[in-house]
């Protein structure tokens, strides 16, 4: 397991070599319609030689545009107006266009983000490596053809001969980016920068690829400069951090300083709006930042920061802070540092719940009873006749209850069927069969057989902010037709309660009359919400509501949500891929594999040993944004199969790092209970589980909560 | 519906959105040259027969090819007639052959693309087939047969150039409902019971509109193409009437001694051509998202 | 693909069975009565009744639908009308024209357009892509008799470069022809030069968007690389299926521009079949160009799909 402290120690001893990457006062000016812009200003990045540098920051935050200035491949309208780059001593601004080329792709390399759109999809996989030892090393077909393949060996790529003979649409999404990783370090280079890299991918894919970028780095001796959004990614992997915000570093030092003092406001607020896997509404709210990160031409005077800042004072407004060094390598943006220090609560992060009461359980509101549902594979006229058809199992045979007030959070990877329960359930998507139940009345399956008044219980928000909303419908329109259709309001009435559903959402009320283009991400959302709420529903689902969004918008969206159940009772069906938020919303949580359940029980119970070996491996794969959590290292291999071919027996099988032998690949496995409300499914008897695993939560959720 | 009475608030966004679309226009001279085209041929279709100054059938046998000069600014044709009045007058017939032929095609094409696409299934997939056949077949091709059973007149071709470019507004219109029916917008208006009506004509079509002119003016320059043709061809409408394409057919027996009998009328159809092109390109910048950049 | 390709067979197969209907029909609606057409306006009606018989066109219109429709299939494409000659190995003769014309235009507007078309791409809103995209847009729509004639009118009449009619002997050799040929592929190629172009552009720009081209900038190969290797084998993918589409829509231009030229091909031919009311020879071309259009839109599917690899070869 990393160890940080090495870290710190590389880095003080190496304190007046040679960096690897030397980027000093940079500043990006962008020419725009309105004149100059400075989006990235005065950022200093040091690198050592084999250290792992994560610049975390918001969308807007400028890691990217930063990212391209030092490897000089900005836009045509962008330049880098000051500062200089350096890479082992070489002044890359005072290369020409070609030498950089030679410098790119050799000295320094690239991780995009988006593997599937970064390799070139009519290009063989080999080809695309080899291309890079060619140029850069000058090596023959042949030679850079071995290199190709020995380096996706080095990825820990399966059958590395074969894969070099695909084309990237045969590969997972894990696959390519290890192909985009081996390409990377084919050159053995001073510099990868890595923006991203993982944040398409799914939780456990993510943990083994952090895996393999880790364990690469003893080998070769490379510097990363780690571009992400995700907290719990840089405290898995960087030795040191920057936060940027709005172009500029608020805070830099090694992951145990930042993340333990963090003693910029940002910083802990960013911390703070991340929810934990440790701890559940009941325990703690989370810190959302209020405001907005501003546009790059309405920057404040004095600290960027001050306008959305708790500790702001007169001084704040007045000029830009500069970087102060506290601690060795530990450098803040703040004035007021000092009152962070001292001030330990402050800096917690931690706010108070805003769930008061244990609620008893309520009456039971749904039940959904053996849902399946399976889509046909072939479509046009040929599903007409043909018999044969190959169907994709979405939902295998789920079974949920959901009670008043009260949210069931359910968890999977992308494909496992979460959606599509989801959808059953709502009707948008007729179920092949199984029942469902609400208030004791058995529903169609369809949406469009349901009454008005099954109509108005069950409402959805949304996965994506940006197609929820109609772009020709104003934001008002939009959440008023549901009182007109499902509560039979009239003109007065709808415009009143139009302005109360905004207001409880937290909108103004001149928002009501805005077009969906005129509003942010968390604002569309906030719409969706009111929408959803208008026909006050007995059932809300929410279908990946703030996956799309930034951490800190993503705080204030769940804790509307909180206070939205709190005073409405409504029950939540909370879908996510993050654990954490859905261990932070969620009575009741439900893990589904390749479109069954695995395992379901209290929120307190699911997380804690003994569960399921797919929770296990789900829980030890999520980054976590606390460098004191030691996660056992399970992974798994592969990807999910495809829901055309389901495995045999235990479904999870083919990738189980308990598999206990034959009986998981022939029978399917019982449901076993751990205590009342907690079963999952699983050939491994209750005790034997207990054994083998040793959960890190065990011991916070026992004691009072969010502590440290 | 306006929710609240500050409805001049809701306008300003709109204005400021127009006006910094304009200002993007700037920097494309072609669309501007395109609208404005468009609009000088629009405003001498409308006014043409009172700016000509000799009524277009006036022949005057003894004023034979006479080159342009004061009297006659484009010359006049084998029978005498100016050209200039001949060609201003024509611009009306352009205009409404192809104009009315486009709405035709246009109209019903969105109604098959909008029940198609909603449908969905096995109706969508006939009715789509059909729509294929049609399109196996050349649209001169198939309006040079279709005109020469019906016989050649204006409201023919008008039937035509409508029938034959239902098929590719309909298509266009399909693929747009087929990505908009699976918004999230569309599954929350069927979420709260909205009617099938309803949501294809309030939720879908207002997002459809932008697509739809867009194709609106490219089918209207196609559409100018094939009357021009067919009147060249001499299966559109028929002399004495001052239709271009008829004109530039007529000037092939004389444009040997008398080049301008040729050059005006054709000089007309080309820069309607353009700047409808032009326009097209122009609307699809400004309505479509991420037109700016595209074809 | 084997599956594909046959599926895209059957459906040719229903088109051309479908359009075969829909011209037989329409050519029924026929203003004069073909018998009066082939004996002329002054002969007696016991004359054309005769006729009438004698042609089966008393017959039920399926009957005759299916006569025509058999026969056509065999090869007995019927006399033509107004020269009494064989039908088919007259069309057969003018198509071999048509293909050489469309030939030569597809030399000069395919390399011509793509070339033009990158540059528009790789020089996006500058002067350069402004022009092109101003000429390739202003070709596009100008129909073939305006530019043909204009062409004459300036190269032919004008300065004399070429010759002004192109109504050479339909049994011409190719080098015969050549002379000929110039002007009138020049003049269909303007609309397919436009129209390459134009895709070129488009199709270029939304590769040089994609992330693979930036990454494979930052691999650092030299510049060439990136544009071959990695933009335009995928950006010209979609061109590929134009170029082979363009060919069926190449036969519609060509029924316009021989027209102009007065060159003897399918779409003079076909022109004159209708100014003469020919109505076998209307029929025989018509399906000729239907089936050609069928079967280059298949070609051009079947080229995508044997270029790209996410269809060429499965998961």
């Amino acid at each position: 397991m990393f160890d940080p402290n090495t870290a710190s120690a590389l880095r003080v001893d190496q304190q007046d070599g040679k960096y690897a990457l030397d980027a000093r006062n940079v500043t990006v000016t962008y020419n725009t319609d309105k004149g100059p812009l400075d989006t990235i200003r005065n950022v200093t990045l040091q690198l050592v030689p084999g250290e792992i540098y994560g610049l975390v920051g918001e969308s807007g935050s400028g890691k990217t545009t930063l990212a391209r200035a030092i490897v000089r491949y900005l836009p045509a309208n962008g330049h880098l107006s000051s500062g200089t780059v350096k890479l082992g001593g070489t002044d890359l601004l005072a290369l020409t266009r070609k030498e950089m080329r030679s410098v790119w792709g050799s000295k320094i390399t690239m991780v995009h983000q988006d593997p599937g759109a970064s390799i070139n999809p009519a290009m063989l996989i080999g080809d695309q490596i080899a291309e890079v030892a060619r140029v850069h090393l000058g090596m023959s077909k042949q030679q850079a053809q071995a290199r190709a393949i020995e380096m996706l060996s080095k990825v820990r790529m399966p059958d590395p001969e074969s894969v070099a003979k695909r084309y990237a649409h045969q590969l997972s999404g894990g696959m390519l980016q290890r192909v985009l990783i081996a390409t990377a370090i084919a050159t053995n280079p001073q510099l990868i920068i890595m923006d991203e890299p993982t944040t398409a991918l799914d939780v456990t894919t993510e943990a083994v690829i952090l895996d393999l970028v880790r364990d690469l780095l003893k080998e070769f001796d490379t510097s990363v400069l780690y571009i992400t959004h995700n907290l719990g990614v840089v405290a898995r992997i960087c030795n040191r951090v920057g936060v940027l915000y709005t172009g500029e570093i608020m805070e830099e030092g090694t992951i145990e300083q930042v993340f333990k003092s963090k003693l910029h406001p940002y910083t802990r607020g960013l911390l703070g709006s991340v929810p934990r896997i440790e701890a559940s509404k009941k325990d703690i709210s989370l810190c959302a930042i209020p405001g907005f990160i501003p546009r790059p031409d309405q920057l404040p005077a004095g600290c960027v920061f001050a306008p959305r800042c708790e500790l702001v004072e007169p001084a704040c407004e007045e000029k830009r802070p500069p970087l102060v060094e506290i601690d060795s390598n530990h450098q803040t943006a703040c004035r007021r540092w000092e009152v962070l220090q001292h001030d330990a609560d402050a800096a917690s992060g931690v706010c108070p719940a805003r769930v008061t009461e244990d609620r008893e359980l309520g009456d039971l509101v749904l039940e959904a009873r053996n849902i399946k549902k399976y889509f046909p594979v072939s479509g046009g006229l040929s599903s007409f006749w043909k018999r044969d058809r190959t169907v994709v199992k979405a939902v295998d045979d789920i079974s949920v209850r959901m009670r008043r007030s009260f949210t069931m959070g359910i968890v999977g990877e992308s494909g496992c069927g979460k959606t599509t329960l989801a959808r059953c359930i709502a009707g948008l998507e007729e179920a092949t069969s199984g029942e469902i139940e609400l208030e004791g009345e058995i529903l169609p399956y369809s949406v469009a057989k349901r009454s008005r008044e099954t109509l108005k219980k069950i409402q959805m928000v949304f996965q994506n902010p940006d197609a929820s909303l109609n772009p020709q419908h104003p934001a008002g329109v939009s959440v008023a037709r549901p009182l007109i259709l499902l509560r039979n309001l009239s003109g007065k009435e709808v415009r009143n309660r139009v302005r109360e559903l905004f207001e409880a959402v937290n909108l103004p009320e001149n928002y009501i009359d805005r077009l969906p283009h005129e509003l942010s991400g968390g604002e569309k959302q906030r719409v969706a919400i009111a929408r959803a709420n208008a026909a006050d529903p007995t059932l809300m689902i929410c279908d990946e509501p703030i996956s799309s969004l930034d951490v800190s918008v993503q705080a204030a969206l769940m804790n509307l949500l909180v206070d939205l159940q709190e005073s409405k009772g409504t029950s939540y069906l909370f879908i996510s891929h993050d654990l954490a938020a859905v261990r932070h919303l969620s009575d009741w949580i439900a893990v589904i594999y390749l479109g069954r359940l695995c395992e379901i029980g209290s929120a307190e119970d699911v997380f804690v040993p003994p569960y399921h070996p797919y929770t296990e491996a789900l829980l030890s794969a999520i980054p976590i944004p606390d460098p004191d959590i030691k996660q056992d290292a399970i992974r798994l291999r592969g990807s999910v199969p495809s829901a055309m071919n389901i495995p045999s027996g235990c479904r999870f099988h083919t990738r189980c790092p308990r598999k206990i032998g034959e009986i998981c690949e022939q029978q399917e496995p019982p449901w076993r209970d751990v205590e009342k409300d907690h079963r999952y499914c699983c050939h491994i008897p209750v005790d034997e589980l207990r054994s083998l695993q040793h959960g890190f939560l065990q011991k916070k959720i026992a004691g009072s909560g969010g502590d440290e | 519906m306006v929710l609240t009475n500050s409805s001049k608030k809701q306008n300003e966004p709109k204005i400021s959105r127009l006006s910094a679309k304009l200002k993007r226009l700037r920097r494309y001279p072609t669309t501007l040259i395109g609208f404005s085209i468009v609009i000088l041929f629009l405003l001498v279709a409308v006014l043409g027969p009172w700016i000509a100054p000799y009524k277009y059938t006036d022949q005057n046998l003894a004023m034979r090819l006479q080159p342009p000069s004061e009297s006659h600014i484009f010359g006049t044709d084998q029978f005498g007639r100016d050209i200039f009045s001949r060609v201003l007058v024509g611009s009306r017939d352009v205009l409404v052959v192809a104009g009315s032929g486009t709405s035709l095609a246009i109209f019903f094409g969105m109604l098959v693309g909008l029940f198609s696409a909603y449908r969905g299934g096995l109706f969508d997939e006939i009715v789509m087939r059909i729509m294929d056949v049609i399109l196996s077949i050349p649209p001169l091709l198939l309006a040079m047969v279709i005109l020469f059973s019906l016989g050649p007149s204006r409201l023919n071709v008008i039937i035509v150039v409508g029938f034959l470019y239902i098929p590719m507004v309909a298509r266009v219109v399909r693929s747009v409902v087929l990505e908009l029916k699976t918004r999230q917008f569309v599954e929350a208006a069927r979420l709260r019971g909205e009617s099938s009506l309803y949501i294809l004509f309030n939720e879908i079509l207002p997002n459809v509109l932008p697509h739809l002119a867009v194709e609106a003016s490219m089918r209207f320059s196609y559409s100018i193409f094939l009357v021009a043709s067919l009147g060249f061809l001499g299966l559109g409408v028929q002399p004495p009437s001052p239709d271009w394409g008829l004109m530039v057919g007529d000037a092939r027996t004389w444009f040997h001694q008398a080049r301008w009998v040729l050059f005006f009328p054709a000089g007309a159809i080309a820069l309607l051509v353009v700047g409808v092109g032009f326009m097209s390109d122009g609307l699809r910048r400004m309505l479509l998202p991420g037109g700016v950049s595209d074809v | 693909m084997a599956g594909y390709i046959l599926k895209r067979l059957v459906f040719i197969f229903i088109t051309l069975l479908l359009a075969s209907i829909i011209i037989f029909s329409i050519t029924q609606f026929l203003p004069g009565d073909v018998a009066r057409i082939i004996l002329g306006q002054f002969a007696t009606d016991t004359a054309i009744e005769n006729l009438r018989e004698e042609l089966g066109l008393n017959r039920a219109l399926h009957i005759q639908y299916i006569d025509w429709a058999g026969n056509f299939v065999r090869g007995d494409w019927g006399n033509s009308l107004t020269s009494k000659l064989p039908v088919r190995p007259m069309v057969m003769a003018r198509l071999s024209n048509s293909a050489m014309l469309a030939g030569m235009a597809l030399l000069i507007y395919v390399p011509l357009g793509i070339i033009l078309g990158v540059i528009a791409a790789l020089k996006r809103d500058k002067w350069p892509d402004h022009l092109i995209s101003g000429i390739s847009m202003a070709f596009v729509g100008l129909p073939e008799f305006v530019s043909g004639l204009l062409l004459i009118a300036f190269l032919a009449i004008g300065l004399q470069w070429f010759p002004a009619n192109s109504s050479i002997n339909p049994d011409s050799t190719f080098l015969e022809a050549l002379p000929f040929l110039i002007l009138p592929a020049i003049t269909v190629s303007l609309t397919g030069l436009g129209y390459i172009a134009r895709m070129t552009r488009s199709g270029t720009i939304d590769v040089l968007r994609n992330d693979y081209v930036r990454a494979a900038d930052l691999k650092g190969l030299p510049a060439w690389q990136v544009l071959i290797r990695h933009t335009l084998r995928n950006s010209l993918l979609p061109t590929v299926t134009v170029v082979a589409m363009g060919i069926g829509w190449l036969m519609g231009g060509l029924i316009v521009t021989e027209t102009v030229y007065g060159y003897p091909g399918l779409g003079r031919l076909l022109v004159y079949a209708i100014q003469r009311q020919d109505l076998p020879l209307i029929q025989a071309g018509s399906m000729i160009i239907v089936a050609i259009y069928s079967f280059s839109n298949l070609a051009a599917d079947i080229l995508y799909g044997m270029l790209n690899p996410r269809i060429r070869v499965g998961k």
